[in-house]
């Protein structure tokens, strides 16, 4: 597969094995800058895993993960790097990253790969504000030189943490829970919890976004909602969209890219209008046998 | 009437002894789930150093301003129980996070027999007394011939744990190190994914715990004026109860747990018998274990189907 410029993850020959299950069979797959990527296929078919294995949770049992931060440039360096053994070489012009390399928190903290789970975990005894400010911990720590500078009281401490309130307001008015900033957050609806939970993992300053059925469990207006946040994500603040979906009007309407999993093998890959009409994704997901799926999709061909 | 003023004045000095000892318990709980038994040896060996840095100050540079020498026998206690309860979460606890639930907890009641007996082979097993550093009462009012009077040393006690518990209230509230922590006892690993360092945080813990352990133990060996090797244990385990009394996890359950477990000692006391005044305390933890296992301020666990 060659390497296209715009490449921001790029997924080579993942596998991943619990004893003699195979989760993941040898999926390869690129994740493009500024695109909204979904990963769908039916229940079981590997997602989470993949997921997993992306964002540190799981060392995958084989496979390279690339992530670039910077320009295009650096993946020159991920020869060098997968040979050195090392988990990330900074380049002139940006920084590469081997996430199967890397545990969960680094992946998080110096990758900058943000996710959220199938089960809402926000701190639900802290306040909605105090979520999204809590997110922007590591940058506040950096700016407070490790407390030493916000001990003493610097200017340039008390100025990172008016910003970091700021961010957080900014971004709780784009959720419409600025009313309930100060309410706890396990105290707020299910639908909000979910809009918050994305806020806070945005508020992490990351290059990707890792979603995990964010759509799950929302009414049709909150899914409405939820494709309008995903989309102003994607062109105002250039985040990339990874994400797990099972309802396909989210899926189909914002997604750039989809990739089409089952039973832990690609089966389809590419712009929502070809995978909708593909023989194989319609046969996994209207259960088909595979000898009616193989007839359907050489009849389809 | 005027008697039992003067117990309440007596109970709550001690309470609020006890109450700065319970945080360290209800912090480390929070936290990490685990009840660091160690706690109250931690306060007995801050009392030591409180009692060598008087000592020093004294003997070798003689400072004689009362102001001075508390004051810097608050800081030298805080700083180097911090020190120690910090290297005893490095080397004792961090290693076995993540293990089987009961390690750390021996671990803890393993550092907590290292700790007494370290003090017994280097200070001696006798009890050490230092003369009475703060002297002089106010005599708030004299009923026939019974007065009750407040002592320097009791509005001391009350000040600075007044002014550290509001320290304390605004870092936990307040500050990142509070929000990290609360984040890191309600979700430990989402906390690392939004960038917190978890053991930093952890070793923060332990580290504040110590310190309020040391304005304890300070304002004991100033109170009592004398402090032994084995003086961890009693008091570590009534703060311990003052924990639970208050709801353990919580930081206010612990502060009003404290106030209470030293009111019914001190009243327990004065009218039926100072023999049995540890028995009172402890029937107080066994009866909230049994009728209100989730303590007056604590959250019941609430199991979610």
């Amino acid at each position: 597969m060659p390497l296209l410029v715009d490449t921001l993850l790029r997924v080579e020959h993942l596998t991943m094995r619990f004893g003699g299950l195979v989760a993941v069979d040898d999926l390869s797959f690129d994740v493009r800058e500024g695109n909204i990527t979904a990963l769908i296929g039916p229940n079981g078919a590997g997602k989470t895993t993949v997921f997993n294995c992306i964002t540190g949770f799981y060392k995958p049992s084989e496979g390279r993960l690339g992530l670039r931060h910077g320009k295009p440039a650096v993946w020159d360096a991920l020869e060098p790097l997968t040979d050195s053994g090392a988990r990330r070489r900074v380049h002139a012009d940006g920084t590469l990253f081997l996430l199967e390399r890397m545990p969960d928190y680094l992946v998080a903290r110096q990758a900058r790969v943000a996710r959220t789970f199938q089960n809402i975990r926000l701190f639900p005894g802290m306040t909605a504000l105090e979520n999204l400010i809590v997110a922007q911990h590591n940058r506040l720590m950096l700016a407070s030189g490790y407390t030493l500078l916000g001990v003493l009281g610097f200017p340039s401490y008390a100025r990172a943490e008016r910003a970091a309130m700021e961010r957080a307001r900014a971004w709780l008015d784009r959720i419409g829970l600025l009313a309930r900033a100060d309410d706890p957050a396990g105290a707020l609806a299910y639908g909000a919890q979910r809009r918050l939970e994305i806020a806070r993992a945005m508020c992490t300053q990351p290059v990707l976004l890792c979603l995990d059925e964010p759509a799950a469990g929302l009414n049709p207006r909150e899914s409405a909602e939820l494709n309008q946040l995903l989309r102003t994500i994607r062109d105002e603040d250039g985040v990339s969209v990874l994400l797990i979906e099972h309802d396909m009007s989210v899926v189909m309407e914002i997604s750039d890219h989809v990739i089409v999993l089952d039973y832990g093998v690609k089966i389809a890959d590419g712009a929502p209008e070809t995978v909708r009409n593909d023989a194989k994704v319609i046969a996994a997901y209207l259960g088909l046998g595979d000898e009616e799926a193989k007839i359907e999709a050489e009849i389809g061909s | 009437m005027d008697y039992f003023v003067q117990q309440i004045i007596n109970g709550v000095t001690l309470g609020s002894i006890y109450g700065l000892i319970a945080i360290g318990y209800t912090m480390v709980f929070g936290i990490i789930g685990m009840v660091n038994f160690a706690h109250g040896d931690v306060f007995m060996t801050s009392a030591f150093i409180a009692l060598i840095t008087f000592l020093i100050l004294t003997t070798l540079f003689g400072i004689t301003s009362i102001a001075v020498s508390l004051f810097i026998m608050l800081i030298t206690a805080m700083l180097f129980t911090s020190l120690i309860n910090w290297a005893i979460e490095r080397i004792a606890y961090r290693p076995l996070r993540g293990s089987f639930r009961l390690a750390p907890l021996i671990s803890a009641i393993g550092m907590s027999i290292f700790l007494s007996n370290f003090v017994q082979v280097s200070q001696g097993p006798l009890n050490k007394s230092i003369p009475p550093i703060v002297q002089g009462e106010f005599v708030l009012f004299r009923h026939a011939s019974y007065p009750v009077t407040l002592s320097y040393k009791q509005v001391i006690i009350w000040g600075i744990t007044a002014v550290l518990l509001a320290a304390f209230w605004f870092l936990v509230a307040r500050t990142r190190l509070g929000r990290a922590q609360r984040a890191c006892e309600q979700d430990q690993k989402m906390a690392a994914l939004v960038g917190i360092d978890v053991d930093r945080t952890i070793a923060a813990t332990f580290v504040i715990a110590a310190a309020l352990a040391a304005v304890a133990g300070t304002m004991y060996v100033m109170y009592y004026g004398v402090v032994s090797f084995a003086d961890g244990f009693v008091p570590g385990v009534k703060a311990f109860t003052a924990a639970v009394l208050g709801g353990i996890g919580s930081l206010p359950g612990a502060v009003v747990g404290g106030l209470l477990i030293g009111l019914i000692e001190t009243l327990w006391s004065a009218y039926f018998s100072i023999d049995y005044k540890d028995v009172a305390a402890f029937s107080v933890l066994a009866i909230t274990l049994i009728f209100l296992p989730q303590g007056l301020f604590g959250r019941p666990d609430v199991e979610k189907v």
